[in-house]
């Protein structure tokens, strides 16, 4: 999967980048240094050699240097990568847990005004971007009550707390809309888990509707439950990089952002790449729980 | 699917006529039209140039030198911004959508219809298309093809395309699997011309949700991108507008409201809207929780009006469970109740099998299931009493039932293999209630269960032990059940056609079990079946059931001997061809010469 997203991404970026060199040095710079970067990028080759250049170079977990910094690609991403990737863990954790609490509940209290308020709720945090949140949060929170600082970030290596306290507005505005969707759709599975058949049986055989619902339901919720959080994933990862920029957050986000201005290509594919492979390594993940939770697809 | 949405078009209220009864789906779409209108006809409506920049009128206030909304930090009028602004947001976000329909739907009737190579490549395409985050591809996307807003639509398109190309090509798939074998291309219609009057009858639904969702997705990842900046700057958009607010939220915080309130209102109703729509085509009229707990309101209101009659509890010793004047309802769409069981008798005594027959929908197994107080969600008890060894069963909390079920009461069902836990062993859901019933140790309980297992005629009860459900046949699945209902030593057991949905060679090892088990532990039996051949090899009694009321009662033998009621006739003609109710010698299976033996 990884590979091919890498093929397909590289032709689309490389493809028409016969006139990177130019751009690089620009207007000024002479004729000769231009031909002479356009040599050193080894833009002159054939596609595919590039590609498998690229390919060889990655594979040893290199994936080249900036065309406009004198900075290689690993370290760049190395640098942003930590703050991206703590924000979206921790709005992933969170939201799939509120997520599970608000759906159960609403499930069980089908049909009441509890039930009826968190489906309006999260069909209003679903369909309202996460960024309109954030500019929200930061002005309410930040600006007029002065609870936050309404940009920044501080590395958790220097200050827990000052990590905590920069990423609170930022986590909000990206749960939210996680929150929303997936626990519509953890109720949904919860009411069909307990409309079968064998929960019915169960409550036959005496067991109290503790363990029926806590027990034998919710663990047969938790499968559908971790595939809406996977999809969720991948949306957090889209939806960070607006709030990143909007928080100032010096993650991958503000990176690709810039890059993509500049049309930093090496930098861009490095990020793409890491992506792919964050996205892997979590379904892969994901997909072991499933295992776990679920005794049929444990099997084969 | 075919059969799913195929009624919508034939139901009398249509899809058109219960969108237009539908608050929400009034107010949302007559919003959504009045952006569409405003925005296209935006030169019509306001006379400022929404790029003309006045210093001079700089965050002019609301009203301000005709200044509808103010202006903003250029002297640029707001409320023009927002028109034109929508605008290009609006055309852009159709343009993905239209570029997400194209794509999604041609690729996906070729790969519904052709299947083989283009299927793989198509579907190996969309799952790509999915994985990564659209932002991320779109922002890669732009280093190579620059800031134009359209372009960039029209990749998010493509984007978009996957979710359109596997409702398409699942859509096609199902019609063309149904095709082969229907004879409409004996009709002299051309595959595709079938192909293609189906799949838009069964698709455009899906579709036209889909796109709502898809319009909203495309204007919030297009402000997104002029968020981060990287936007067309010759170009006028919510975004755009939203992106030059934050800049300034210190100044003039007032800047956000507009866009910000406008985009959530547009992206609010597009998803109500699709909602409403969603509900107008989904032919199934389901009763919703909220009028159930209403209706459930209603039928307490009446109960309590009427005065539940406090007659005393008299049963002789040998009487387990005595059934009054039982009603049934259950809650319909529209508020109103339908009752399906209209005030029935009947009793079961210590150690003796009832058989309660009657054909589906004759209101026997909702007579089971309101003795446990297991109905289905809508469903309630509107009347009568049922009464347990000296206790009216409706009085008590659902805790106190959790005693009395499984304990006193157990209950074997119909379909084995969907009533076993799949996530959870054989013996885990065996031991569970022993633990809680009979106050067992884990080890004890373990031991009981495969002991259990053993006596109910599983070969390797260890083994069985640690399976999970779908490890095991439907027939071991049945045995499971079985030894699940008699492991709290219970006083009555509801059987609810427990053979039904077995093999024939098995029906009969297990209805051997039965009877077996029931002589052995002298419990009594409510059998609830359709099959006079089950009644004959296993109940001393029979009730007969009809559309909610007992029409026919005697002992098996009698009733076998002679019966009344015509409907009781036609039960027997069921299992039997009327000649050889009386030509018994010629029977050729086993349940015949049953018959023999009880007749003669």
């Amino acid at each position: 999967m990884v590979f091919a997203i890498s093929v397909v991404v590289f032709s689309m970026l490389y493809i028409n980048a016969g006139g990177a060199a130019r751009r690089i040095l620009g207007d000024f710079a002479s004729d000769e240094a231009v031909a002479r970067l356009h040599e050193e990028l080894g833009l002159y080759q054939p596609l595919p050699v590039q590609y498998f250049n690229w390919l060889t170079g990655a594979l040893r977990g290199d994936f080249g240097t900036s065309w406009f910094r004198p900075t290689e690609v690993n370290e760049m991403i190395g640098v942003r990568l930590p703050a991206t990737l703590s924000l979206v863990t921790v709005s992933l954790i969170l939201s799939a847990i509120l997520a599970m609490f608000v759906g159960v509940y609403a499930a069980l209290k089908r049909g009441t005004w509890i039930d009826r308020a968190v489906q309006t709720l999260s069909i209003g945090g679903a369909a309202i971007p996460g960024f309109l949140f954030a500019i929200a949060l930061v002005f309410v929170f930040a600006i007029n009550l002065g609870w936050f600082a309404p940009t920044g970030f501080t590395q958790p290596t220097e200050s827990v707390g000052g990590w905590v306290h920069s990423i609170t507005l930022p986590v909000i505005a990206l749960l939210i809309g996680g929150v929303a969707s997936s626990a519509q759709q953890i109720r949904a599975a919860m009411i069909n888990v307990l409309s079968q058949d064998y929960v019915r049986t169960l409550r036959s055989r005496g067991l109290l509707p503790r363990s029926v619902i806590f027990k034998h339901a919710l663990r047969n919720a938790a499968g559908p439950g971790l595939s809406v959080i996977a999809l969720q994933f991948v949306g957090m990862l889209g939806g960070v990089v607006i709030i990143e920029n909007l928080f100032n957050i010096p993650g991958f986000g503000s990176l690709i952002a810039a890059s993509s201005t500049q049309g930093d290509i090496p930098v861009i594919m490095g990020l793409v790449v890491t992506v792919a492979i964050i996205v892997t390594l979590v379904n892969l993940l994901l997909d072991v729980a499933q295992g776990w939770l679920n005794p049929k697809v444990r099997v084969s | 699917m075919t059969t799913a949405t195929a009624p919508v078009s034939t139901a009398p209220p249509t899809p058109v006529k219960k969108l237009l009864r539908d608050p929400q789906a009034l107010i949302s779409g007559g919003f959504l039209l009045l952006v569409f209108l405003a925005v296209a006809l935006a030169p019509l409506i306001t006379r400022f140039d929404p790029n003309h920049a006045d210093l001079s009128r700089m965050l002019a206030g609301i009203g301000e030198e005709g200044h509808l909304l103010g202006a903003d930090n250029a002297g640029r009028d707001i409320f023009a911004r927002l028109l034109f602004g929508g605008r290009n947001s609006v055309l852009g976000a159709l343009l993905a959508v239209g570029v997400a329909l194209l794509v999604g739907t041609t690729s996906g009737l070729i790969a519904g219809y052709f299947g083989k190579w283009f299927d793989n490549l198509s579907n190996n395409a969309a799952s790509l298309l999915q994985a990564l985050p659209g932002m991320v591809i779109l922002l890669a996307a732009r280093a190579v093809v620059g800031p134009s807003l359209w372009i960039m639509m029209a990749i998010f398109g493509v984007l978009l395309s996957a979710g359109t190309y596997r409702l398409v090509r699942s859509a096609v798939q199902a019609v063309r699997n149904e095709l082969y074998v229907d004879a409409a291309r004996v009709a002299g219609l051309t595959d595709w011309r079938i192909i293609f009057k189906h799949v838009t009858r069964v698709v455009r639904g899906p579709v036209l949700i889909q796109a709502a969702f898809m319009l909203m997705i495309a204007i919030a990842i297009q402000a997104g991108i002029e968020i981060l900046g990287l936007g067309d700057p010759t170009m006028v958009s919510w975004g755009g507008m939203l992106a030059d607010a934050f800049s300034r939220l210190f100044v003039a915080p007032i800047l956000m409201l507009w866009p910000s309130v406008l985009m959530a209102l547009f992206a609010l109703s597009l998803t109500l809207f699709a909602n409403s729509l969603r509900d107008a085509l989904d032919g199934t009229q389901r009763t919703s929780p909220a009028t159930i707990r209403n209706v459930f309101k209603k039928v307490e209101a009446d109960k309590a009006t009427t005065g539940v009659r406090e007659s005393a509890i008299e049963m002789d010793a040998d009487e387990l469970l005595r059934i009054e004047e039982l009603r049934i309802g259950y809650a319909m769409p529209d508020g109103s109740i339908k009752q399906i069981v209209h005030g029935i008798n009947l009793d079961v005594r210590r150690g003796e099998v009832l058989g309660l027959i009657g054909e589906s929908g004759s209101g026997k197994t909702q007579t089971a299931f309101a003795v446990m107080n297991l109905l289905s969600e809508g469903g309630t008890i509107l009347g009568g009493r049922v009464l347990w060894q000296g206790r009216d069963l409706a009085t008590l909390t659902e805790r106190e039932f959790a005693d009395v079920r499984g304990k006193q009461i157990a209950y074997i069902p119909q379909e084995p293999m969907s009533n076993l836990d799949p996530s959870f062993t054989v013996g885990q859901q065996l031991v569970e209630p022993m633990r809680r019933h009979l106050g067992l140790s884990k080890a004890e309980a373990t031991a009981k269960a495969i002991a259990l297992l053993d006596r109910v005629g599983i070969h390797n009860p260890e083994r069985v032990f640690m399976a999970y459900p779908h490890e095991v046949s439907g027939g071991m699945a049945q045995r499971v059940l079985i030894a699940g209902a008699v492991s709290c030593d219970p006083d009555l057991i509801i059987a609810d056609e427990p053979t039904t949905a077995l093999d024939v060679t098995v029906q009969a090892e297990i209805l051997d079990l039965l009877r077996s088990l029931q002589a052995e532990l002298g419990v009594g039996v409510l059998m609830v079946t359709h099959n006079f051949g089950i009644v004959a090899d296993i109940c001393d009694r029979v009730v007969v059931m009809q559309e909610g009321e007992i029409v026919e009662r005697g002992e098996t033998t009698a009733m076998f001997a002679s019966h009344d009621h015509p409907y009781t006739r036609q039960l027997f003609g069921a299992i039997l061809s009327p000649d050889q109710v009386r030509d018994a010698y010629a029977a050729p299976d086993a349940d015949d010469d049953r018959i023999k033996e009880l007749t003669s």
